[in-house]
């Protein structure tokens, strides 16, 4: 019977899908899914149909415009009814992303259904889907399957599959689905939005990643930071104690409650190495790091490793960059 | 304004973890501690509570052998008391069973407002305090790093991937706070002297009414069967910087026809 029907909880910015969309499209298709089918919401779905059908998913599901309503509650409910009608998926993959993640909850509680998260693989071994997922911190890989029957949900960590190079266009099938009454559980409403300005490539896109942490001293020496990613053009990114510190906002946060990347460089400056900070970043290509401290972790996992001051490297690396 | 806290006890996340290898269940030993993630709704949850002009803040904990030396920490921070549930056969829980149970054990708080962390340090699933907020039928705002009560309904502000929200949302209702957004407390010796005659009501999986299919490995249906260590990245070079260091970075970039 294999993989059967698999959904992806897809997501829309800018009219077009995100690049997590597009991955977990790749990971369902991977596995030999009979079908991959995409539930979207918002209200430019009709204009991304076609990059969705070139993708190869052979259907959307339209949730409608749900306004100014937090999706989780809504979306699950569309899906439920659509699993109660006899609608089912085998399984259901969504993004480790804000929304993908209160989707996935709420609907596990719906149709009583565990949810295995954290997923950094998955990988189709006769009828069932082998998750990798990764322990304290990233220090060790579990493999776990759900035993009971489906849909069997999944949350699965960015940059876990491919995104395709190039999209095509092709026509798709879609079909409106409706969200039934949710009662209190609906009513969490976003009434402003705040957009924190950021220039240069996106973190999780960048080619070369220049990250931040607590060994540069103090907020106002960031700005080595954000000079030297901006002469590589790469994007700054950042540990999460300076982040809890106040010195940059969360979105460029790298770890596991922030970020995943993978770029062709990662240089990390005055940041230990803790578990939780590389599983964000240890599988960019290259890795370097700047750290006072020989025995920092970060030294375990790096291709050149720099045990000195960020306040001495860094400008020096800044001047030599500008004098090329 | 009543506050419910869920607060996870967890092992000292210093010392390395490790899974059972014939149940593949978390090896529980020792002393358990506040999850330090939880520490920030507790502080939340105690301004709250203060500035809504009294009230009471509830911890709500599940853990094995009874275990209160974390909720102890909370207790000693100001909450007023706590639920914990116990039960062996809560051992091997997913998630949802784990929402199941602090579900269950909400409805006996009746409060006006549940926190918890978004994810907790060892299991981080971010997803058991959405579980417990469509069981109790509650709207959720996750990702919180502001609250602001509002009579009858909160302010949230929740972090997006562009910035962040401001969200509305009547109560009772399930908020998840990220860590950093606070400065919790620390227990003063009052604190810490008051915090032992706290009453910490304790329940066991029958108590709370749920079948024993609902929790433990038999209500999870996933199971784990394989861990290994993570692959290991082979170590390049290192120097000591000796004024030339940022030289060796710059031809590493060249090398790669990066700049
Ligand atoms: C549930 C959970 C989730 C987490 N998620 C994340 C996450 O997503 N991302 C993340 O980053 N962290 C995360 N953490 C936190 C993580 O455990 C570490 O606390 C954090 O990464 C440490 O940041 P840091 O390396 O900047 O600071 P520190 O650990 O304090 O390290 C600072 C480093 O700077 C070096 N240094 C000091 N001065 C200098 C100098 N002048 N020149 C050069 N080097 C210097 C020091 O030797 C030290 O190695 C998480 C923790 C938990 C519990
Ligand atoms: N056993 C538990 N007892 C109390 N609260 C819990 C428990 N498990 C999870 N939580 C709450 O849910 C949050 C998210 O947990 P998790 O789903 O494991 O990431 C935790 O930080 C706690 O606030």
């Amino acid at each position: 019977m294999g993989i059967g029907r698999v959904w992806v909880f897809g997501e829309l910015a800018e009219g077009k899908p995100t690049t997590t969309t597009l991955e977990l499209i790749e990971g369902a298709k991977s596995l030999g899914a009979s079908s991959v089918e995409v539930v979207l919401h918002g209200p430019e779905v009709d204009g991304a149909l076609g990059v969705l059908g070139g993708t190869g998913v052979s259907k959307v599901y339209n949730v409608g415009d749900l306004g100014d309503a937090l999706v989780g509650a809504p979306i699950a409910a569309a899906i439920a009814g659509q699993i109660e009608s006899g609608n089912s998926p085998d399984s259901i993959l969504f993004g480790a992303t804000y929304d993908g993640r209160d989707v996935a909850a709420r609907l596990s509680a719906k149709i009583s259904k565990g949810v295995i998260t954290n997923c950094i693989g998955l990988e189709a071994q006769g009828d069932t889907i082998v998750a990798s997922h990764a322990l304290f911190g990233g220090s060790q890989i579990a493999k776990s399957k759900f035993t009971g029957a489906g849909p069997w949900l999944f949350v699965v960590r960015a940059k876990t599959f491919s995104a395709p190079e190039s999209l095509g266009e092709a026509s798709v099938e879609s079909q409106s689905i409706s969200v039934p009454d949710l009662g209190a559980t609906g009513a969490a409403m976003v009434i402003n939005r705040h957009v924190e300005e950021r220039s240069g490539p996106k973190l999780d896109e960048a080619p070369i990643v220049v990250s931040g942490g607590r060994g540069l001293g103090q907020s106002e020496h960031y700005a080595m930071i954000e000079e030297l990613a901006k002469l590589l053009n790469g994007a700054p990114g950042a540990s999460r104690a300076i982040v809890d510190a106040g010195w940059v906002p969360y979105a460029y946060q790298v770890g596991q409650t922030g970020k995943t990347v993978k770029p062709t460089v990662y240089i990390a400056c005055g940041i230990s190495g803790a578990t939780q900070h590389m599983v964000g970043m240890k599988g960019s290509k290259n890795i370097i790091a700047i750290n006072k401290d020989k025995d920092a972790p970060i030294f375990t996992i790096c291709d050149l490793g720099i045990v000195g001051d960020v306040h001495k490297v860094l400008p020096a690396l800044i001047d030599a960059l500008k004098n090329r | 304004m009543n506050v419910a806290v869920c607060v996870k006890q967890i092992p000292d996340p210093a010392a390395p973890g490790s899974l059972d290898p014939t149940t593949k269940n978390l090896v529980r030993g020792g002393k358990l501690i506040l999850d330090d993630s939880d520490a920030y709704g507790v502080e939340i949850a105690l301004q709250l509570a203060e500035s809504s002009g009294g009230g009471e803040v509830t911890l709500v904990s599940m853990a094995p052998n009874g275990e209160t030396s974390g909720l102890r920490t909370a207790l000693a921070m100001g909450a007023s008391k706590a639920v914990l549930v116990s039960d062996g056969k809560l051992a091997g829980s997913d998630a949802l069973g784990t929402a199941r149970v602090l579900a269950e054990a909400i409805k006996r708080v009746s409060p006006d407002l549940v926190l918890a962390a978004t994810e907790s340090t060892d299991g981080y699933t971010g997803t058991t305090p959405v579980q417990v907020a469509e069981l109790l039928g509650m709207p959720s705002v996750t990702f919180a790093k502001k609250i602001e009560v509002d009579g009858n309904s909160i302010k949230v502000e929740r972090q997006t991937e562009a910035g962040y929200d401001e969200v509305s949302c009547p109560l009772p209702a399930v908020v998840t706070v990220t860590a950093g957004v606070v400065e919790p407390r620390y227990p003063s010796f009052k604190g810490i002297m008051a915090a032992k005659s706290k009453p910490v009501d304790q329940l066991d999986v029958a108590g709370l009414g749920l079948s024993d299919s609902q929790v433990g490995s038999t209500g999870a249906g996933q199971e784990v069967f394989e861990v290994q260590d993570a692959p290991q990245r082979d170590v390049g070079e290192i120097v000591e910087d000796d004024g030339e260091g940022y030289a060796k970075v710059v031809s590493f970039l060249e090398n790669l026809k990066l700049i």
